[in-house]
């Protein structure tokens, strides 16, 4: 799917561009985008390689079960396989406390060890399982308590309000993550 | 908020020194797993972001917008928060740009200005989580993944201009 996704943007992008009078803009856009990502790369790095170390300790003093036990009920009931592996499941409930508080820098780490934790589970094959697609779903959505940036955002252009869209936010969000996880389990073809 | 990522930290050295976790030795341990997390994902993130910001300036985004305009605009969607739909699960500082300007044309208070916001903090940035996710460990089929996970964009489209209208009255 990601090969279809990739060649048919690229290409796209380069006949309409060419076609639209709008070639020179998607030449330099290779050059600023190849930047642009190591750029993103980089600054990911510091807290990528700090939060790897911190979950080690973390997991090796146990504390991923400490978290796994409290989030773990609601977890148990939408992840097949996962839902009774301690170890995918604390870092499933990791990835997910990080992000309901809206550290995405701390959530991308754990939700990497989610990762490989379904992947073991899946039997080291290159398809994407049933619980993996559940999590990255979940990962798409999302949910967040306090969408902070937003509110900054708002605040800096002068509204009044910044923060009176918070119900309107928590609604959509778990409506859309509702949707989204419905449709994760209904369309999971995979034997049990 | 901002105080969760040091009370979270001393809150995991608390508990490595209770179970006594030789701390340094996990840390480092554990941060060079980073590296090779990060050299994994590298290839996956330059790719993407190099297609994304191809199909931005190739002017295709700004032409689909165009032709969706009419059909949003019958159905009471705000037409100008329509790139932001479009370009939120591709790229977040596209999206994050798109509601400055937002703010910018329309005011942060006003119905558009509203419902973009809802739309920024109820979503998240679809492709790059697929991307980091399924890059990491190297899964090619991910099969339903995309259907599902922007059916939920779709859906909390649909909410933010449902539920301004409802709670905030436009």
């Amino acid at each position: 799917m990601l090969n279809y996704i990739f060649g048919s943007i690229m290409l796209a992008s380069v006949v309409y561009g060419i076609f639209s009078g709008n070639g020179d803009a998607v030449a330099n856009s290779i050059i600023t985008g190849a930047e642009d990502s190591v750029k993103l790369l980089t600054t990911m790095a510091g807290m990528l390689l700090l939060w790897s170390g911190i979950m080690e300790i973390a997991s090796r003093g146990g504390f991923t079960k400490v978290i796994g036990r409290i989030l773990s009920p609601l977890l148990k009931r939408l992840f097949k396989k996962a839902g009774d592996d301690e170890k995918a499941l604390s870092f499933i409930s990791m990835n997910v406390s990080a992000n309901l508080l809206g550290l995405g820098n701390a959530a991308t780490p754990f939700g990497i060890s989610a990762m490989k934790e379904l992947r073991r589970l899946s039997g080291d094959s290159d398809t994407a399982s049933g619980d993996m697609i559940m999590f990255v779903v979940m990962n798409t959505a999302s949910i967040q308590i306090m969408p902070t940036m937003v509110g900054v955002l708002r605040q800096s252009y002068g509204s009044t309000a910044p923060f009176d869209i918070l119900p309107c936010v928590w609604i959509s969000s778990v409506v859309a993550l509702t949707v989204g996880l419905t449709l994760a389990k209904l369309l999971n073809k995979e034997k049990s | 908020m901002d105080l969760f990522m040091p009370i979270f930290i001393a809150t995991v050295v608390i508990f490595g020194f209770v179970k006594k976790v030789e701390l340094f030795d996990a840390f480092t341990a554990g941060a060079k797993d980073g590296i090779f997390t990060l050299l994994k994902i590298a290839p996956t993130l330059v790719g993407l972001i190099v297609a994304v910001n191809m199909l931005k300036a190739s002017g295709l985004t700004d032409m689909l917008v165009g032709l969706i305009t009419p059909i949003t605009d019958s159905l009471g969607f705000p037409s100008g928060i329509v790139p932001m739909v479009l370009l939120r699960p591709i790229s977040g500082g596209g999206s994050t740009a798109l509601l400055t300007g937002i703010y910018r044309d329309f005011g942060p208070d006003s119905f558009t200005g509203k419902v973009a916001s809802v739309l920024a903090g109820s979503t998240e940035t679809t492709f790059y989580a697929i991307a980091v996710y399924f890059g990491a460990v190297n899964i090619k089929k991910i099969r339903h993944t995309l259907i599902a996970a922007l059916s939920a964009d779709f859906t909390a489209a649909i909410m933010a201009v449902l539920t301004v209208r409802l709670l905030l009255n436009g």
